[in-house]
């Protein structure tokens, strides 16, 4: 019997110690050594020439910095192509991955496709709260797992026409959205059954006028404290969509605004609509500035955050935020070396600053937000107030990915289109659905 | 001495049942590999919440359950796979014969027009897809144009939920390249002197389709239509380049994009498999969605084998 006794004891000593080295210990599990020479993998998704040099020119800073550490890096890489590569692993598989899509943050946190970063923060010192704002330390996170960090960010904000203002009389951006619609319909002109200006395209299919987009402006909670989605309890969706409907029967209706709609350009290409003077206004991200420019849009244009609701005047500067994400791939056997390159590329000022002026992309980093060097023009300020703005605010982390913006969005498009009346009603079953869709994922 | 016959006899067999084996087993390896494996491990997944990272996890019918009574995109997918199956098998098929029987009768420049229907099969399903897009946007593609300006109406087309399916089908018709050469060839080999014979009784252009054309290449169309729905049962690509096209979600790798734009209309069964599978990380979901998949692609073939068996016998 004392043998036994023993044993248990000796069994449960060595378990709670397991549990203690595991539950507390901040040391990473990585057992690299990052002085060592080594090289590592790193996957993005620019593509642009532009974009893919000042990638480059951001990794050589690195290896000049680090003189042991080669980094490969391979661009053009989408949100699919990392789940795939994470989960066949290999040796051809990522070491530091970035994605562009911050809806995919739960998932991958949730999975472990990315590993845990606290204990590599906790061993070079970073303080978050010292470091990046706080949506941005949001959408890198799931239920408290850190399993990425920002590495650039987006705002967004309107965009103006300045010339077609002017020939409609208006003096400048509108501030309230009672505002901001009555300059959508003075800035419209039909032509025939349809348009040969639209104010703009409030659409849920119109490029960034997603629910999303529209909904940041009402500060909204899209889920509960233990997890549930919040649409039908938290009264800003019901704004956001009554407004938005509302828009759309202003101008037109959704039937003639999809036939509008259908004659746009490419969000991305040179015959976006914006820069074609098919819509006087638009809601869009940072990076439209450089596009405008370089499709060489033939009129002024101006840039102001996104009108806020009336009751909330008092708010006007915020905006939706989103961002570029960089994680460590869980099955990367260099984590010690990837760590080095993510700390240097999402927290060192002067990187982040030179990045964000090659790409037009909003720096990440309290520091490089203030930083002399940051190339900035009055237009593109605006945008790194709305970064700054201490209500601007971001889409929640999900199991899921984006999965519950989609089944939001889809109600919009059924609500927008008049195919569904109870709003109501019709929230509460999109909660219901997104609870089950979670359900499944966890 | 018979033992001495019938342990030689069974030497023989074993050897014999050996070198059968030896022979078979490039195709029992196959068959092992690429279909019972996969075909027992998505039975196995679909019972199992398995993201591809952590250890699976038995969760009973939780997964049939969730496709079934929760997922909202299954019963749209199944409804318009169901109708690609019914209405684009059937018009490929109509289509692929009719242009074979045109172009066998050509007498001059048959190859040009061989050519010429045959090229559409060449151009990849992303760029035919986005082509098609084009000539077919409401506002400003050049088919809608046309019918404008003879007074006809203008359909949506990949932006109208009604008219997305037949513009898929239209789609699948100008392609008909692939069906048009095997009914070509099919048609070329009935033999001639039944339709002399035939003319002698009197038959005309139809009789002599119904009577003599039609029992030779009945086969030929079996096998069209068993091979269009199984591809059919596939279809992936088109739907989901024609949607994102027709949407404005093309570029932007940040965007989100739900297949089966506009209003579910375009989703299939296969664009949920890997939307669970390999986006949302639902491999046990993906898995029931593609055992309905292998349960409707036999069903059908046994209906049609089935029906199709006397069409077979008439060449016995």
């Amino acid at each position: 019997m004392r043998r036994v006794h023993k044993a248990v004891i000796a069994a449960a000593a060595i378990a709670l110690l397991g549990t203690a080295c595991t539950g507390t210990s901040s040391a990473p599990k990585a057992s690299d050594d990052a002085t060592k020479d080594t090289t590592i993998t790193f996957w993005h998704g620019w593509s642009a020439p532009s974009e893919v040099a000042a990638i480059a020119a951001n990794v050589k800073a690195f290896e000049t910095a680090h003189p042991n550490i080669h980094v490969k890096v391979v661009g053009n890489i989408n949100d699919d192509k990392i789940k795939q590569a994470l989960r066949a692993g290999g040796p051809n598989s990522p070491d530091v991955v970035s994605s562009f899509t911050t809806d995919n943050v739960g998932t991958f946190c949730a999975s472990n496709v990315f590993a845990d970063l606290k204990p590599f923060l906790d061993k070079s010192g970073v303080d978050l709260d010292k470091t990046f704002p706080k949506p941005l330390q949001d959408y890198t996170q799931f239920e408290g797992k850190r399993c990425t960090l920002p590495l650039l960010n987006d705002a967004y904000g309107l965009y103006y026409n300045k010339d077609a203002f002017k020939a409609a009389g208006i003096a400048g951006p509108p501030k309230t959205l009672s505002e901001f619609d009555a300059d959508a319909k003075k800035l419209t002109k039909a032509k025939g059954d349809s348009f040969s200006q639209l104010g703009f395209m409030p659409n849920f299919h119109g490029f960034e006028s997603t629910t999303t987009h529209f909904a940041a402006q009402w500060n909204p909670t899209y889920f509960t404290a233990d997890g549930k989605s919040n649409l039908a309890a938290d009264p800003a969706f019901g704004k956001m969509l009554t407004w938005q409907s509302n828009l759309v029967k202003e101008l037109g209706g959704f039937a003639k605004l999809e036939k509008y709609r259908a004659t746009f350009g490419d969000e991305f290409g040179a015959k976006n609509p914006f820069h074609t003077g098919q819509v006087a206004m638009s809601i869009d991200g940072e990076w439209r500035l450089g596009m405008a420019k370089e499709a060489g849009a033939k009129f002024d244009i101006g840039v102001a955050p996104f009108p806020v609701p009336d009751d909330q005047a008092d708010s006007y500067g915020k905006g939706y935020l989103s961002g570029t994400i960089i994680g460590i791939a869980n099955t990367s056997e260099k984590q010690n070396a990837a760590w080095e390159l993510v700390k240097f590329m999402t927290t060192d000022t002067d990187a982040v600053v030179s990045f964000a002026n090659a790409i037009h992309n909003v720096p990440s980093t309290l520091d490089a937000l203030k930083s002399d060097k940051l190339v900035a023009d009055d237009n593109f300020k605006v945008f790194l107030e709305i970064a700054q703005h201490p209500k601007s605010s971001t889409t929640p982390a999900s199991p899921n990915g984006g999965a519950y913006q989609l089944t939001l969005q889809d109600f919009g498009y059924a609500f927008e289109a008049g195919k569904q009346t109870d709003l109501a009603a019709g929230l509460a079953k999109t909660d219901a659905q997104i609870n089950k869709d979670i359900a499944q994922a966890k | 001495m018979m033992a001495t016959i019938s342990v030689g006899l069974r030497h023989k067999r074993r050897r014999e049942r050996l070198r059968n084996l030896a022979f078979l087993s490039p195709w029992l390896i196959g068959v092992s590999v690429f279909f019972l494996y996969p075909l027992i491990s998505t039975v196995y997944f679909s019972f199992m919440k398995y993201d591809g990272f952590t250890p699976p996890v038995w969760t009973g019918l939780k997964n049939w359950k969730y496709v079934f009574t929760d997922y909202p995109f299954f019963w749209p997918a199944l409804r318009n796979t169901l109708w690609l199956v019914i209405v684009m098998v059937t018009l490929r098929v109509i289509f692929g014969l009719g242009i074979g029987l045109l172009i066998t009768k050509v007498k001059t420049g048959a190859g040009i027009f061989r050519t010429l229907f045959y090229l559409p099969y060449l151009a990849p399903p992303v760029a035919a897809t986005m082509a098609f897009a084009f000539l077919l946007n409401p506002g400003t593609g050049p088919v809608n144009n046309i019918l404008g300006k003879i007074g006809l109406p203008q359909p949506g087309w990949f932006n109208d939920p009604s008219w997305s399916k037949p513009a898929l089908t239209l789609l699948a018709i100008w392609g008909i390249g692939d069906l048009m050469v095997i009914f070509m060839a099919s048609l070329l080999d009935v033999p001639m002197e039944q339709y002399e014979a035939a003319s002698l009784d009197g038959a005309g252009a139809w009789k002599r389709f119904r009577h003599v054309t039609l029992p030779n290449i009945q086969p030929i169309v079996l096998f069209a239509v068993i091979t269009g729905v199984i591809q059919t049962m596939q279809y992936y690509t088109q739907p989901l380049i024609a949607g994102k096209v027709a949407s404005g979600v093309i570029g932007g790798s940040g965007q989100q994009f739900e297949p089966g734009y506009p209003e579910k209309s375009t989703l299939t069964l296969p664009q949920l498999v890997y939307n669970l599978g390999f986006q949302r990380f639902d491999t046990g979901g993906a898995s029931v969605i593609a055992l309905v998949l292998f349960a409707l692609a036999m069903v059908f073939t046994a209906f049609l084998m089935r029906r199709g068996s006397g069409f077979l016998a008439t060449d016995d």
